[in-house]
């Protein structure tokens, strides 16, 4: 049996913890023993990518410590996944560190490729869809294909959500194009991180989408801030949530 | 001098909706027309590491080639001259126009004299200087620097043209029509083809086995500029050398496809040496590129071709346009080189940006322009050039992220956390959040407690 350390981001765990949840019951449906550190806060992503390294060390010795004893640490988060693996560099990189680093997937990773799992039986969703790839899993976990570069098609989350009953998936015209979240970005450069947001949700209107799914919750936080100012009647859902058969 | 605000800037752009909505939509279609050269290419990611391996051993071996191009455009017949900065290129231009009796210089879009500030040096020293590149020329002008390093006017739509034009050349100001406008340009343009006493271009590439310059355009401006004067002067950034002429094909099937999005420019154009009777000169420019090449993190920006994929995808630049940067060099190529110019004055712009790497993945010489982004922000906040309020709001996430305890007090007692993320993440702006997005609702346990209360026990 494969035993797994749960890592829910400090955004899910304060405001979705439904995505939390999903996570974890899909995981264990899919037969893995998942511990949950207790102690857990978040990975140093806030701090380092607005250039605080030394701000965030304490963060990154603290995830370290919760999670140097798993052989796998799950999250259902591309950004989160990105920053352990490849920029906690704001701490010795000690034996611990390169193994947590070494040893932390994103969810439809862990799922894919290490569980080797495609289907889902007890998964229905019978609405029309978009999938958004948000840029770390897109451009740096490498889960699909993206349009800049000239490589066969492929596309993990799609691999894992096609297995779903009833569940269709309309294509934006731009799918490709990050929707603005960027972290500190949405704040700091608010006027274009909204005009973002609000032009991917707009595209997704227009593609016919009832529904926006993503394994980053950090990009739907936003696009679902942006969506219900405009009154757009998109509804948004984690992949985790739609592969352990939440309806709706 | 003072910081360029690129959030404060942006939001002007994006008040104007009209030209924001032409503006990213033109760009965008040049990226899609990108998309549609390189499918057709099956060796196009094999070019992309071609192009990028024969940058990287030009850039490791640059003296060398520096010196093998000098002495074969010598050979040929060009005079060639060195500059370690801004200032002394402008005065090499002008020592050698002046000492010539030359007061008129016709020249093509170059990227490098608008760096070196080129323009109003020579116009206070009494000469006059005509762009001749249409969207450049519309550019000066209107008194304004290229927004766009390949399409330097792409954030004006045709009405702001025809004031521009109506106000300095005299056209019709009721007249929108494109045809009319360029061709009013052209004839405007021409006669001074004709008395002037100079030409300049800037260079694409310069062949260091056979001491060219190679020029690509589409407009036919530079062979105008180059082969009418009795004296031409070419400008060139160092980083512009590469080895061999069979070189030259790889970058040339690449540089229009990522710019533009057609296989090829109109003119490939080799300037070579003098024509009888005149001088050709050739000034090679340093002006903080050996600096940078000495940058572990940043040398491998100076691999840039200055094809402009990377403008034309970037979701910010498309939604802020290119004078919302403050500097010559915009997008998310000028993010990564304007610090190296001025890191307190542009020290905003690496965070003008989502880190998405949308960037990286165009980019045909494969300079990897996020993770460029992502190391100007950790020397930036070492050098203490952050905002304050960021660097206050950073130092309490730390603290509070690294404590369990304090982390939980913040998110775990109901209604709290709505007040406590939003805040983490603005804290300056308190409302930056809010002002165009709901606030995500506080659930009523987080997945923590949800946890204890329904696995505590196992």
């Amino acid at each position: 049996m494969i035993k797994a350390a749960l890592f829910v981001p400090c955004y899910v765990d304060a405001f979705f913890p439904e995505v939390g949840i999903a996570t974890l019951e899909l995981l264990e449906r899919l037969g893995v023993e998942v511990d949950y550190p207790l102690n857990q806060t978040c990975c140093g992503q806030p701090m380092a990518n607005s250039g605080c390294h030394d701000d965030a060390a304490a963060t990154e010795a603290l995830f370290v410590e919760n999670f140097s004893g798993y052989d796998y640490i799950v999250t259902p988060s591309g950004s989160c996944t990105h920053h352990v693996r490849e920029h906690l560099t704001a701490i010795p990189q000690s034996d611990e560190t390169l193994k947590v680093r070494g040893s932390t997937y994103e969810l439809v990773e862990f799922v894919h490729d290490v569980l080797k799992v495609r289907k889902f039986p007890w998964a229905k969703f019978p609405h029309a869809v978009g999938l958004h790839n948000g840029c770390s899993s897109l451009r740096a976990l490498r889960t699909a294909k993206m349009s800049e570069i000239e490589e066969p098609f492929f596309s993990k989350p799609l691999d894992l959500l096609s297995s779903v009953k009833g569940i269709r998936f309309v294509t934006p015209e731009r799918p490709d194009e990050c929707c603005g979240f960027g972290g500190t970005f949405s704040v700091f450069e608010e006027p274009v991180s909204a005009k973002m947001g609000y032009d991917k949700v707009a595209d997704y209107q227009r593609a016919g989408a009832e529904y926006i799914v993503s394994a980053d919750m950090s990009c739907l936080m936003h696009q679902k801030g942006c969506a219900e100012r405009l009154a757009v009647p998109i509804k948004f859902i984690h992949i985790a949530q739609i592969l352990n058969g939440a309806r709706a | 001098m003072s910081r360029v605000d690129h959030s404060e800037a942006s939001s002007k752009f994006i008040e104007a909706k009209d030209h924001l909505e032409f503006h990213d939509r033109r760009l965008w279609d040049l990226r899609k027309k990108r998309d549609s050269e390189s499918e057709l290419l099956p060796e196009w990611e094999d070019l992309r590491s071609l192009a990028s391996a024969i940058k990287e051993h030009t850039l490791s071996h640059l003296a060398d080639y520096l010196e093998e191009f000098e002495r074969n455009a010598k050979r040929n017949g060009a005079q060639v001259h060195w500059a370690k900065d801004a200032a002394e290129h402008n005065q090499i231009v002008f020592d050698i126009m002046s000492s010539n009796g030359a007061s008129m210089l016709v020249k093509a879009k170059s990227m490098l004299t608008d760096e070196c500030d080129m323009r109003p040096f020579l116009e206070n020293r009494g000469i006059e200087v005509m762009e001749t590149d249409l969207g450049e020329r519309i550019q000066q002008l209107d008194d304004e620097p290229p927004s766009h390093i390949v399409v330097p006017a792409v954030h004006k739509l045709r009405g702001d043209v025809a004031r521009v034009f109506s106000q300095t050349i005299g056209t019709d100001p009721d007249n929108n029509d494109v045809h009319y406008l360029a061709e009013s340009q052209r004839q405007h343009t021409r006669p001074y083809f004709l008395r002037a006493d100079a030409g300049m271009t800037g260079a694409n590439f310069a062949v260091a086995e056979t001491g060219t310059v190679v020029v690509c355009t589409n407009e036919g401006n530079a062979d105008l500029s180059v082969n009418l004067p009795k004296l031409y002067i070419a400008s060139i950034g160092i980083e512009k050398i590469i080895p061999r002429i069979e070189h030259l094909g790889v970058f040339v099937r690449m540089l229009s496809r990522s710019a533009l999005g057609s296989p090829i420019t109109q003119l490939t154009s080799h300037f070579r040496a003098p024509r009888d009777g005149t001088q050709m000169h050739v000034i090679l420019v340093d002006n903080g590129r050996s600096e940078r090449l000495g940058m572990a993190d940043f040398w491998s920006s100076l691999k840039c071709i200055r094809c402009g994929a990377c403008m034309n995808t970037c979701p910010v630049y498309r939604r802020s346009g290119g004078l919302s940067y403050g500097a010559t060099y915009s997008g998310p190529i000028g993010v990564i080189i304007d610090p190296t110019f001025n890191l307190r004055k542009y020290s905003s712009l690496p965070f003008a940006s989502t880190l998405n790497g949308s960037c990286t993945s165009v980019c045909p010489v494969k300079i990897n322009i996020h993770e460029q982004i992502y190391k100007w922000r950790e020397i930036i906040a070492k050098r203490h050039q952050l905002p304050f309020v960021k660097q206050q709001a950073m130092q309490i996430a730390g603290k509070v992220l690294s404590s369990p305890k304090l982390y939980r007090a913040a998110v775990e007692t109901a209604g709290s956390s709505i007040d406590y993320l939003p805040r983490l993440m603005i804290y300056s702006r308190l409302n930056a959040w809010g002002r165009q997005r709901e606030v995500p609702e506080a659930p009523p346990l987080t997945f923590r407690q949800w946890y204890l209360q329904n696995r505590g026990k196992k």
